[in-house]
């Protein structure tokens, strides 16, 4: 019996802007540990706003969130903050870094945050990351001065710092050319069988669905396949 | 929280020019306060130091002004009568036993002195113009004791009234205009037409032109007899006391023992105390308003990076970063705005106030000094960096808080 790492029962959302809609319609989801899941569907379909609920950054829903046996609805925004610290890496299709850091110190900011390790540590595991990235020379650099597959990795680096349970990806190669997407997905294939972390991904592309363990696919606010 | 500090570092010193602006304008703000402030307390204290060493703490005095009860009144007190316009009738300003109430005076601990005195108008003949002016009859010795009046006299010695009958020391105004010198004689005139010629054995000069225009100082005998009188006659008792802030209190003890009327310094100086407290209004509206525009200043400031930091603020929040964290992070930047700016105010406003104590001042006849007095109070430093700080936090709290609580899907779905 695989272990659950998340699950949502009968969740429900309504936008209530311009006029009341009901974007999310009685999901209820397994996700299992190790899994690469891939969330399709068409745009406006609600898969992106089903991530971030997933991702305790929107609260406004009704219906229950467990992560890792821990039931999150209702809780404070500032404890879902430090659970997302702990348990969440985030990559995004636009690679938010900040752009007056480096790309070490980007990937050391979460854990400094979370400080678990003292500092030398944790500047020792971030090169580790970037290593395992292949971006390790590029440590010292500007993040705003990298190419955009090098920001998406150290974005990934990012999100792995503080060894996540859970890694979510808003169209992690949405913005990256087919040589570089091939990279990140190689990257997240790895994380799920060596490492045996959870991937939850927004994607458009079908090559990267298509290779993931399973593909959820949702139509009008509903899982359909 | 060093990652909230560093954070907040490197968001400072990713754009210098605009966190200097914003320094710069608490800085000005700081530093004009504290220049305004030192000047003004200087002049306050100058003036108030002056107006202290030449008048005493405690004057006491026969007050003829007081509204008398009228005869009929008292013989015939429930009728209805009626006064019309009564006048004091011709009754002598004579302190009785002056000399013995002087010396229980003394006796009191909190009394640095008491010197009897009498003081009348007089006209100084120059040439066929006559000056108005008055003189006071003292015991110079006991008056020196009170005023420090030695360390005052711009020419000859006090000592030379206790050797010369006659003599009279001058203020500095007065002997300018009479054109008179240590050892000339004046002819002076008393109100009941009496005329004496008196030989100058010393100037004064106390700084302020009320007095160094008018008064002289004589032996008491002396005036009493240019004003016919008998050897028991004193008009004044001044009294100076070792805490001039119990004057207050002291005078009406005085007047309810002796049934004079005794005048505090703060009762005798209204005007002038009431003009200080208008000077410090002003200057404190005048740097509130500064600081005020330097916390608009650095409220735009922090407004517009935060603004243009919405995606790291997303970013931050998505990877763990509390609200308060985030609010941290900015009110960190304006809290070091305002203390680096309130800091180097202080500098400037050091600077400032030096010049000016440096700048030369020329007080004219009104009062004797050559460079503006600056007072240097730390005081004044404490509050203008308190202020400074606190404006700072106030200004930079409201973004900081707006910032706090973004919501970071909002900032990445919009995208």
């Amino acid at each position: 019996m695989k272990e659950i790492i998340l699950e949502t029962k009968g969740i429900n959302k309504y936008f209530h802007e311009p006029q009341t809609f009901q974007v999310l319609n009685d999901i209820n989801l397994k996700v299992f540990k190790g899994e690469f899941l891939s969330l399709v569907g068409k745009s406006g379909c609600g898969k992106s706003t089903l991530m971030y609920l997933l991702s305790t950054m929107d609260t406004d829903y009704k219906g229950v969130l467990e992560i890792s046996g821990e039931n999150l609805t209702g809780k404070r925004a500032d404890y879902l903050a430090g659970f997302r610290n702990r348990h969440i890496g985030f990559v995004f299709q636009f690679h938010f870094l900040l752009p007056e850091f480096t790309a070490l110190q980007n990937v050391m900011i979460p854990a400094l945050k979370l400080r678990k390790y003292p500092e030398s540590q944790i500047r020792k595991r971030a090169m580790e990351k970037l290593e395992m990235l292949g971006i390790a020379d590029q440590s010292n650099k500007m993040s705003s001065k990298l190419s955009g597959g090098q920001q998406q990795r150290v974005a990934i680096a990012r999100a792995l710092i503080n060894d996540p349970a859970l890694i979510m990806g808003d169209e992690p190669t949405g913005n990256l050319d087919s040589t570089n997407s091939a990279i990140v997905f190689d990257i997240f294939r790895k994380l799920t069988r060596d490492f045996g972390q959870t991937i939850i991904a927004v994607t458009h592309d079908d090559d990267f669905a298509a290779n993931s363990d399973r593909i959820i696919e949702m139509s009008d606010g509903k899982i359909v396949g | 929280m060093r990652v909230i500090l560093s954070i907040a570092k490197t968001h400072l010193l990713a754009k210098p020019k605009q966190s200097l602006v914003a320094m710069l304008g608490v800085t000005f703000g700081i530093g004009m306060f504290v220049a305004m402030v030192s000047l003004m307390s200087g002049l306050n204290n100058f003036t108030e130091e002056l107006t202290m060493t030449s008048s005493p703490d405690i004057h006491i005095y026969k007050d003829i002004s007081e509204p008398q009860v009228a005869i009929i009144e008292q013989l015939n007190p429930e009728g209805v009568n009626f006064v019309h316009h009564p006048k004091p009738k011709n009754e002598s300003q004579k302190i009785r036993n002056a000399f013995q109430i002087a010396e229980l005076i003394r006796q009191d601990p909190d009394v640095l002195g008491a010197a009897p005195q009498l003081s009348s108008q007089v006209f100084y003949n120059f040439g066929p113009i006559q000056l108005n002016g008055n003189i006071a009859g003292v015991d110079i010795l006991e008056e020196d004791k009170l005023f420090d009046l030695s360390s005052k006299m711009k020419g000859g010695e006090i000592a030379g009234l206790l050797t010369t009958t006659n003599g009279l020391i001058m203020g500095s105004g007065l002997a300018k205009t009479l054109s008179l010198s240590v050892g000339d004689n004046v002819t002076v005139t008393t109100p009941d037409g009496v005329t004496i010629s008196l030989k100058v054995v010393g100037i004064f000069q106390m700084g302020l032109g009320e007095i160094d225009n008018i008064r002289s100082y004589a032996n008491i005998s002396t005036v009493q007899k240019i004003l016919g009188k008998d050897q028991a006659y004193i008009t004044d008792i001044n009294v100076k006391l070792i805490d001039l802030y119990q004057a207050k209190a002291k005078a009406v003890q005085i007047q309810s023992i002796f049934g004079y009327k005794a005048e505090d310094w703060e009762t005798a100086n209204a005007t002038f105390l009431a003009g200080a407290v208008i000077r410090n209004i002003m200057t404190y509206s005048v740097s509130i308003t500064l600081l005020i525009v330097a916390g608009f200043g650095i409220y735009n400031i922090l407004n517009m990076t935060i603004f243009s930091k919405m995606k790291d603020i997303a970013i931050l929040k998505a990877t763990g970063f509390a609200a308060k964290d985030v609010t941290g992070i900015f009110m960190t930047q304006s809290l070091v705005i305002g203390l680096v700016g309130s800091v180097l105010g202080l500098i400037l406003g050091f600077v400032l106030s030096y010049l000016l104590s440096l700048a030369p001042f020329d007080g004219g006849d009104v009062i004797a000094i050559d460079a503006l007095p600056v007072s240097f109070d730390p005081l004044y430093y404490v509050i203008g960096i308190v202020f400074g700080v606190f404006t700072t936090a106030v200004a930079g709290y409201m973004p900081s808080r707006k910032a706090g609580h973004v919501d970071p899907i909002e900032i990445i779905r919009g995208i």
